[in-house]
């Protein structure tokens, strides 16, 4: 099991886990069964078990065909002085039976916040999303992927930071100063849905000579004007995805692969409007990397919702968004022009029953991926989500190409409290 | 202007404006029978008895039931902001089930045109905006459309002076009326209002087939600030269904000081 993201909450901010360990105290004088309360301070959580299957013969030693997990999420808050102050903490960790890499805990939120009158300050850990766009998360930059949790990059680590906040007439305007940075998790030797060669985490490199204490900025303006959301991001510092270079040993053999960090700049724009029944949704980004050209990336789409098909009470939205990006060679992304169209299936019944399916084309080289989603509620207290996903036709060429083998069937069974 | 809080009309335009308002919202008065005119005037009157509300804050609870009885709780919180020009500015905090516990709801309705609603996704802590146009689609898996509990705004309806009947030993009025959007879930809605305080007793919802569907009963108003009178029990039953759902309000509170800022989608992504 491995705790290297625990080592690293611990380093940066040793205090700050006391004193979630002290707050944890309160559990039982905060949590008031299921009375109507007035909440000022809260804990609440959920305990899941997972379980994955991959239907196909693994291509690498050390993968299985069928993995098992369990996971916690607790969260706790507590607002005083007024509501003008407030402490989050909120950790995440699994234990996964197969890959050892997948085994981790994350502080995924420990801040303060203070509102003052014309601003507000946030100081600790924080997870913050930015965008509109339903398949890819370009725009997307403060917080680094947990790569091992899923593959859709959803999932994120905790990032240290302070950031001030102000809402004006012209806008919301909120300055990051980020500290530590955060190494993405990779799948291990022993996991399915990787690369040939493992990323070796402990061989990370970066472009600047501070390494993971080079100290990143980020500001972001956003306003809403009438059915336009717009928002315009600016990030200066290590990028988040990280380029790989192969890692050989004596005899020159290639032995993994070792996750290289380069500094950016990187200008973000999204925009999400409403027309009647449509939601149209556009990200782009510009990626300066330092002492080398400019990069630009971009997905954009609709999605439209049919109320009530057939006269019943069942909603089908769809969803169709395009990818583009002009990254190459050790930068390529697996959105270079890509075509993704999906489905959302929402029956509104009493157990909240959904259904997402999507597929992806690669335009150039006819790779496929095809997800399916499916949730429902199956009381108060217990949630069942069951996830599906293929790769298919997927080309040499592919950046996919690795997971060929790696469709699998996943089940998960949560239980809040 | 009300959203989710209040079934009482509610028209601060039309009365600050009066009479230039009136002429140009519902085109000519001289346009409207006298059925017209005394359904427009009774839901004008009732609107007007809400309107200085400023704010107010709730919790609701809705019990759902399918035709076997058998039953599921939602909880949820909210707080609302009177405006001035325009609809009401709403915040709805989700508590139960757990699934969907900490997500939030902001809509900013307004008189004429499509209300904003933005949504707050706390695993993700995403906000996003979402199309208003789902507005007859059941609300949280219950038989209340969203449309049955947000803005009762004047403009969003014709309306017909129907006849007065008594119920429970109270008169009332007895209204048509028609909404205006044609994304309504329905054809017409029946709505008795008491003669005495303009309050809405019973709601009639016929589907676009112009089949009955639901039946709204409201029960245990009480009057706040010697003002506003607010129902505490909502009974929707779904007669095409037999499902049904009841919602409770509780601890109503007017006049909290919220202000502008605490209905923003940033204030939105902190809603807890």
């Amino acid at each position: 099991m491995s705790f290297k993201p625990l080592h690293f909450a611990l380093k940066k901010t040793s205090r700050s886990l006391l004193l979630a360990g002290l707050l944890s105290l309160n559990y039982s004088s905060a949590l008031m069964a299921d009375e109507y309360y007035d909440s000022e301070s809260e804990f609440t959580g959920y305990m899941a078990i997972e379980s994955r299957y991959f239907t196909q013969d693994a291509l690498y030693s050390g993968q299985e065909d069928a993995s098992y997990s369990s996971a916690f999420n607790l969260e706790y808050y507590r607002d005083w002085d007024d509501g003008n102050k407030r402490i989050v903490a909120t950790t995440f960790g699994r234990y996964d039976s197969q890959d050892s890499e997948r085994s981790h805990i994350d502080m995924r939120e420990l801040y303060l916040w203070r509102g003052y009158e014309d601003y507000e300050v946030y100081a600790g850990v924080r997870k913050v999303f930015w965008g509109v766009t339903e398949t890819l998360h370009l725009v997307d930059i403060i917080n680094q992927d947990d790569g091992v949790e899923d593959i859709d990059g959803e999932d994120k680590l905790g990032q240290p930071m302070l950031s001030i906040l102000l809402e004006r007439d012209w806008g919301t305007f909120e300055a990051f100063a980020l500290f530590g940075f955060r190494e993405r998790t990779f799948t291990g030797t022993d996991g399915r849905l990787r690369s040939a060669l493992t990323v070796d985490t402990d061989a990370a490199r970066y472009q600047s000579s501070k390494g993971q204490d080079h100290v990143d900025f980020a500001a972001r303006w956003t306003q809403v004007y009438g059915d336009w959301d717009v928002g315009v991001s600016q990030f200066v510092g290590t990028s988040r995805d990280p380029q790989y270079q192969t890692i050989t040993n004596a005899s020159n053999e290639a032995t993994g692969l070792a996750p290289y960090y380069a500094q950016i700049q990187q200008t973000g724009l999204d925009v999400q409007a409403i027309y009647d029944d449509w939601l149209i949704k556009f990200e782009g980004i510009s990626i300066k990397y330092q002492d080398e050209d400019r990069n630009t990336a971009g997905v954009g789409g609709f999605e439209y919702t049919y109320v009530g098909i057939n006269d019943s009470v069942t909603d089908l939205g769809l969803f169709v968004e395009y990818q583009f990006d002009d990254r190459h060679g050790d930068k390529a992304t697996a959105t270079q022009n890509d075509l993704a169209l999906g489905t959302r299936w929402v029956l509104n019944d009493i157990e909240g029953t959904e259904v997402i399916s999507s597929i992806s084309f690669d335009l150039d080289n006819q790779s496929k991926f095809v997800s399916l989603e499916a949730s429902r509620r199956l009381n108060d207290d217990w949630f069942f989500e069951t996830q599906a996903r293929i790769f298919t036709n997927t080309a040499e060429d592919d950046s996919a190409y690795a997971l060929r083998n790696d469709d699998y069937v996943q089940v998960e069974l949560r239980r809040y409290f | 202007m009300i959203t989710l809080l209040n079934y009482k009309n509610t028209l601060s335009t039309l009365v600050a404006t009066g009479g230039l308002m009136l002429a140009s919202q519902f085109a000519l008065a001289a346009d409207l029978s006298e059925a017209e005119q005394k359904g427009l005037n009774i839901a004008i009157e009732a609107d007007k008895r809400d309107v200085g509300f400023a704010d107010n804050a709730t919790k609701m609870t809705m019990v759902l039931r399918n035709k076997y009885g058998e039953e599921s709780i939602r909880r949820m919180r909210s707080k609302t902001l009177e405006q001035d020009n325009d609809g009401d500015k709403a915040l709805i905090i989700f508590d139960n089930p757990r699934d969907v516990k900490g997500t939030a709801f902001l809509s900013f309705t307004h008189k004429a045109g499509s209300d904003d609603q933005w949504l707050y996704l706390p695993a993700l802590k995403r906000v996003k905006r979402i199309s208003s146009s789902n507005k007859s689609g059941p609300f949280m898996g219950s038989e209340f459309a969203f449309e049955d509990i947000s803005s009762q705004e004047v403009e969003k309806y014709t309306y017909k002076y129907l006849r007065n009947e008594t119920l429970d030993g109270r008169d009332h009025f007895v209204i048509e009326r028609d909404p205006v959007d044609p994304k309504s879930g329905y054809s017409v809605q029946n709505v008795w209002i008491d003669t005495e305080e303009y309050r809405a007793f019973k709601v009639d919802y016929y589907d676009r087939k112009s089949d009955l569907l639901k039946t709204l009963t409201l029960s245990n108003y009480h009057q706040y600030n010697n003002q506003f009178w607010r129902a505490d029990n909502w009974m929707m039953i779904n007669h095409q269904t037999g499902k049904s759902t009841e919602l409770n309000y509780e601890g109503w509170t007017f006049a909290n000081g919220f202000r502008e800022k605490d209905f923003t989608k940033n204030s939105l992504a902190r809603a807890k």
